[in-house]
């Protein structure tokens, strides 16, 4: 633990992202206002004691609705996340250790879909499905999976060259259960650090989405979407604006940080590299 | 007659290179007795680690191809082997250790897991009962305080200790066969020792075949019974082990013996000059006419050149692929 501490980038990426978490866990049980509820005589206010981040157009606290935004923010990035994970390391374990014309097909499937602007397609898939928060988490994690699935295949390639693994096939154990239980343990740490990064960009594309009013969709709040809410009233209001905005920034920043911090401690060739 | 528990024959194994292709071993054919220690002696390159990758059934396909040949275990024909019955047999009639202890143990997994792992695959154990019987068998292979290092991982361990494991996990399922391919090459001198006498011991309690891989003729000599000399990808003599130390024929069998230095330890031993062999090993994808040690043979003539030697009985079932066993007037007494 000492040895991720000593990580700048991990140490400021942990504090950012546990910040987010934390907000997100805490408006679970408590906002200072409900975020949805209108209040006419306190539209559109600045900062305050009352409410430290403003109101918007509705007369909602705009602290409330960053706080439930954090938890729309965090189970975009887990959902798209484990979509990719799921998928794509289960595809690229295969494409491992099948080779040969399984391999190949997972390889080029993969191309086909990186073929794609992943924001583009994203929007069509939204549009076609149906604007909604599940559609759009839908539509980033497919594109997660050729992510997932080149990197367990580039990573398990290696594994499966090392001694220990031929070591293991003379022992007789049989090609699934080593992918299982030796393949897999040792490319945890490359999926983590790729996971952790994929989890920013999903916030991101997430907040694209919405702002597009492609993604979540009111009222329930989502950083995105109350940047787009946000536009009308930028000139009367320029805070409604700048607080989810910062949000998002914060967010992917802390997520980024950690991802990165996390390559330089669990792998430190790559550092060496640099 | 009985049966061997291990005949090898005429097994050839080739490499797709971007050179062409490469014949790795090249009509190998050796038997192995039950309860026998064959030692297979020869310079890195020259095949012996293919062979034994090719009985387990492991050499890396694509680029490796079985071109012909066949390895009989027990009257099956391991080569034609349905991949399956194959793996059933590694770890449970045949297994294998590795050279190189720091690499041949998942450095994530705690080593007590590592070792049950065959029990759980080949005898049906449940996890508990396999990892009781992995801690036995740590202790058998005399790992201080075994039962509490049953969660230590790999890189905990000294080479020597890692070697102790590798063997517990090839031993657990209690194979007719252990292949060891260098298995002391790794280690420290003393530890050598120690590790080449647990071997000793576990084959004899086992009553188990050993095939022992080495560069290394000190070692032969203090295992093994009978030894395959390999050059090039073939086999270029074999013998009992106190007829190829004490009369060995082939030219290269020679050479070698006088590269090392003497292992009785005479008294005289210290003024001999430790000889090489001149020249180098050809490389595989070479095409060579006539036998493939001429070029570096002290002794070669024209035959040599001309026409590949076949593998000659000598006598007392020594056999040596030469053509000095049909021409002896033609060793040179200087060289």
């Amino acid at each position: 633990m000492r040895r991720f501490l000593r990580n700048k980038n991990f140490t400021l990426g942990f504090a950012l992202s546990a910040a987010v978490v934390l907000m997100a866990v805490v408006s679970l049980v408590w906002t200072p206002y409900d975020g949805n509820r209108m209040n006419a005589r306190e539209r559109l206010q600045g900062p305050s004691w009352a409410h430290p981040l403003g109101t918007d157009q509705y007369g909602r606290d705009t602290l409330s609705r960053v706080m439930t935004g954090a938890v729309n923010s965090i189970i975009v990035g887990l959902v798209t996340v484990a979509i990719g994970l799921t998928i794509g390391v289960g595809l690229g374990l295969l494409a491992a250790y099948r080779g040969g014309m399984t391999d190949e097909a997972v390889m080029r499937l993969s191309d086909l879909l990186f073929g794609f602007p992943a924001v583009l397609t994203a929007i069509l898939i939204t549009s076609i499905l149906g604007p909604s928060m599940v559609n759009a988490m839908l539509a980033i994690g497919i594109f997660y999976i050729p992510v997932f699935a080149r990197l367990t295949r580039a990573v398990a390639r290696v594994v499966w060259e090392r001694e220990y693994i031929t070591a293991a096939r003379a022992c007789g154990i049989g090609e699934w259960a080593i992918t299982r239980r030796h393949v897999l343990p040792n490319i945890l740490s490359p999926l983590l650090i790729q996971g952790t990064i994929q989890f920013a960009v999903a916030i991101l594309a997430e907040a694209g989405l919405s702002y597009l009013g492609l993604g979540t969709q009111p009222p329930h709040a989502s950083w995105g979407r109350m940047l787009n809410e946000a536009q009308t009233y930028m000139s009367a209001n320029p805070w409604l604006a700048i607080f989810p905005g910062l949000a998002i920034a914060w967010a992917v920043l802390g997520f980024n940080l950690l991802g990165d911090g996390l390559r330089d401690t669990l792998d430190p060739r790559m550092v060496r590299m640099r | 007659m009985n049966t061997p528990l291990l005949g090898i024959e005429e097994l050839s194994v080739g490499f797709d290179t971007p050179e062409g292709k490469a014949r790795a071993v090249d009509r190998v054919s050796f038997a192995l007795e039950r309860g026998e220690t064959l030692g297979v002696v020869g310079e890195s390159g020259c095949g012996k680690s293919v062979t034994a990758l090719s009985i387990l059934g492991l050499v890396p396909s694509p680029p490796g191809v079985i071109e012909s040949g066949a390895i009989r275990f027990e009257n099956s024909d391991l080569i034609g082997s349905p991949p399956e019955a194959l793996r059933r047999i590694r770890g449970r009639d045949i297994a294998m250790i590795f050279q190189e202890p720091m690499t041949s143990l998942n450095p994530v997994l705690p080593i007590g897991r590592q070792v049950a792992e065959p029990l759980m695959v080949h005898r049906g154990l449940n996890r508990k009962e396999a990892l009781d019987q992995a801690a036995q068998w740590l202790e058998r292979v005399k790992i201080p305080d075994a039962r509490r290092r049953m969660g230590d991982y790999p890189h905990h361990l000294s080479g020597g200790m890692r070697q102790r494991v590798m063997i517990a996990m090839a031993m657990v399922c209690r194979p007719k066969l252990l292949i060891a391919d260098e298995p002391t090459t790794a280690l420290d001198v003393t530890i050598q020792a120690q590790i080449l006498a647990l071997m000793v011991g576990l084959k004899q309690e086992m009553g188990m075949s050993l095939l022992l891989i080495t560069h290394n003729l000190g070692v032969v000599a203090q295992m093994a019974a009978r030894v395959v000399v390999m050059y090039a990808g073939q086999v270029v003599e074999e013998a009992v082990v106190s007829e190829l130390f004490g009369r060995p024929f082939h030219p290269y069998t020679r050479g070698l013996l006088r590269s090392m230095p003497d292992p009785a330890g005479r008294p005289d031993g210290g003024s001999r000059r430790l000889s090489e062999i001149p020249g180098i090993v050809p490389a595989i994808t070479e095409a060579i006419v006539g036998c493939k040690f001429a070029g570096r043979c002290p002794h070669a003539f024209g035959r040599c050149r001309e026409q590949a030697p076949g593998l000659f009985d000598i006598a007392g079932g020594q056999r040596a692929r030469c053509w000095l066993s049909r021409f002896p007037e033609r060793r040179r007494t200087d060289a």
